[in-house]
């Protein structure tokens, strides 16, 4: 692997890594798998390419992405508390819709952004080389991401989103509604996600109606490895873990594409291999590891 | 008898380089295709084996991104560090990838680059202008010569009043060629029912939500349809229902006729401006390429099927015929 393919594995990392901290909120926080991400993350890069393609200055571009992504969410979940449709396939069913949403939105499969203003442009003005301002630029954005996360699970509020997922009967004895509280949680989770995907169109250049497959499979491979590698004894430790998992799934990728042992030579085809068994790798560890100390 | 050896030494030595300098270059040329594909496939086959008909000794970085847009930006950025003779990105996603991570990259790190099988490069943002690209990139594009193909169609079927044509709304190369198809119907004097399928597990219902409504299907070279290609078959031997396509594999598989686009090809002929990249010609003075040579197929026993009879005309000038 070569310093330019790493820079890049880790500024992917950090740029989908927005996306993770939203898995983990549904996936651990709140107990809640949530396959709208699929949708959610091409909705916030569609509105961001065409917001920004329209005029629109590219960061407040990124506001409007947040709003959308937090009303897909928010409509899985209604559609879960208020319609009593299993989360999985309420977040299927709104994963669905948000494919020909997001046509509507681009009126097309595809928006280009090369050469468009993107959130780049002010650090690049400041002096700062291109390739590096992705990592800034996204560094920042995850910091202050995982910053207001770890800041909202403090308040009130957060410690009511805590206790549903740990325990929604004693929080509903407790006078507090789980509904909105689930409610806003899958709203803010897919809030994230539409921020991951505005930025991932501005930075690779377009954004596409098919960006969005597999972003669950990669948001919960990273969710794992991160737990596994880096331990979630407390929220904050939980969520700085997800961030490096990404990067550490971004990394393993990047090595993945480029491994040879002697004569052999992995075959483009078998990324998703190496994905999977990457994974299983990260799931069984732990176990395997509690074994070993019982013996 | 010191000096004569050390004069034959001499002569071997200056041989050996000599020979060193006549002997080829080899280049790198690292590969960001989108997915595996069969079409995509023979694209990257195409090339390769222009470029070592005409002796040219390449060794190649092949990725593919498994349909994954992050993995596409993730190859093209391991490309840009590969340090390659020359960049080449082949489908729509791949080319935007590349095209970024080409423009992110300091200025000694920037490479000539060569994308292929895109249909609207300009939409795409990869060049401003078909005839001047500028810049690093130009490429050859594969938006089919639409008005080739409806005219084959009439040919076969001079009172057509209504065109079918079914695709996914998902793919940018389909929704070019809709639009494209849209126009010449007005010309043409001919109206376009459309039909869409997300996935193949759709196509057989969107193309029974035709019958009855057209004349006859035009399929263009979308990769959700083509993947399903026999359920739409099979409506149109049940319906009678004459079903064209743009690629002729289709044509074998049971299509009717085709005005042939051959992916081999559309790589052989990109393999030839990635010579002249290679030569040292500036991809900006290269005007983005389109697919020269076209094939007419046509499979008579599907015609009969369907309820259609090959024209004189057609049947002569095809380059293959199944029967």
């Amino acid at each position: 692997m070569t310093i330019y393919a790493a820079l890049g594995a880790v500024e992917q990392g950090l740029v989908y890594g927005i996306m993770v901290i939203g898995v983990y909120l549904t996936f651990r926080i709140l107990d809640f798998p949530d396959l709208t991400v699929d949708g959610s993350l091409p909705l916030g890069a569609s509105i961001s390419a065409v917001a920004i393609t329209s005029g629109l200055n590219p960061y407040l571009s990124l506001l409007l992405a947040v709003a959308g992504g937090f009303l897909a969410g928010m409509i899985t979940a209604v559609l879960n508390t208020k319609f009593k449709i299993l989360h999985l396939l309420a977040s299927i069913l709104t994963m669905i819709a948000l494919y020909s949403i997001n046509i509507r939105i681009m009126s097309g499969p595809n928006v280009a952004l090369l050469g468009a203003d993107t959130v780049f442009d002010p650090v690049i003005a400041m002096g700062v080389p291109s390739q590096y301002a992705g990592i800034l630029v996204f560094g920042l954005f995850a910091v202050l991401v995982v910053s207001f996360i770890v800041w909202f699970l403090g308040t009130e509020l957060g410690q009511a989103v805590l206790a549903t997922g740990d325990n929604p009967q004693m929080i509903t004895s407790l006078g507090v509604n789980t509904h909105t509280i689930i409610i806003l949680g899958v709203g803010m989770s897919n809030a994230l996600v539409a921020l991951s995907g505005a930025l991932v169109a501005q930075n690779q250049g377009a954004a596409d109606v098919g960006m969005g497959i597999g972003t669950i499979i990669a948001g919960l491979a990273s969710v794992i490895i991160g737990e596994t590698v880096f331990g979630c004894k407390t929220i904050l430790r939980a969520f700085i873990a997800a961030l490096l998992g990404s990067v550490l799934y971004r990394l393993v990728i990047a090595m993945a594409l480029g491994v040879e042992f002697g004569s052999f030579k992995f075959n483009p085809s078998d990324l998703n291999l190496i994905t999977a068994l990457l994974v299983i790798c990260a799931l069984i560890t732990p176990q395997i590891k509690k074994r070993l100390i019982e013996r | 008898m010191k000096r004569i050896m050390f004069a034959a030494l001499a002569m071997v030595a200056i041989c050996g380089l000599a020979a060193q300098s006549v002997s080829a270059q080899t280049y790198t040329i690292s590969v960001n295709q989108f997915v595996e594909h069969p079409a995509l496939d023979a694209v990257l086959k195409g090339f390769q084996d222009y470029l070592k008909e005409n002796n040219i000794d390449v060794e190649y970085n092949v990725h593919n991104a498994q349909a994954n847009m992050g993995t596409a930006t993730q190859i093209a950025q391991q490309m840009i560090g590969e340090n390659p003779d020359l960049l080449m990105a082949i489908a729509t996603p791949s080319a935007q990838a590349v095209a970024q991570a080409n423009a992110k990259a300091p200025e000694n790190m920037k490479r000539p680059y060569l994308f292929t099988a895109v249909t609207d490069p300009v939409a795409a943002g990869l060049v401003k202008d078909i005839e001047h690209p500028g810049g690093l990139t130009t490429g050859v594009s594969d938006l089919l010569p639409l008005d080739k193909h409806i005219e084959m169609v009439l040919t076969y079927m001079p009172n057509l009043k209504k065109l079918g044509i079914l695709y996914n709304a998902g793919e940018a190369n389909s929704k070019a060629n809709v639009a494209g198809i849209k126009e010449l119907g007005e010309k043409m004097g001919f109206e376009v029912v459309e039909a869409t399928a997300a996935k193949t597990a759709d196509v057989y219902q969107a193309a029974k939500s035709l019958i009855g409504k057209v004349d006859a299907i035009f399929i263009p070279t979308d990769n959700t349809i083509i993947s399903a290609l026999e359920s739409v078959l099979k409506i149109g031997i049940q319906n009678k229902l004459p079903i064209f396509c743009a690629d002729t594999d289709s044509v074998e598989r049971g299509a009717i006729a085709a005005m042939g686009f051959d992916y081999y090809k559309h790589g052989y002929q990109t393999g030839a401006v990635a010579q002249r990249i290679l030569g040292g010609e500036k991809p900006a003075d290269i005007p983005v390429e389109f697919q020269k040579d076209l094939q007419l197929h046509i499979n008579t026993k599907a015609s009969a099927q369907m309820g259609v009879t090959p024209p004189e005309a057609l049947l002569q000038k095809a380059t293959k015929i199944y029967e």
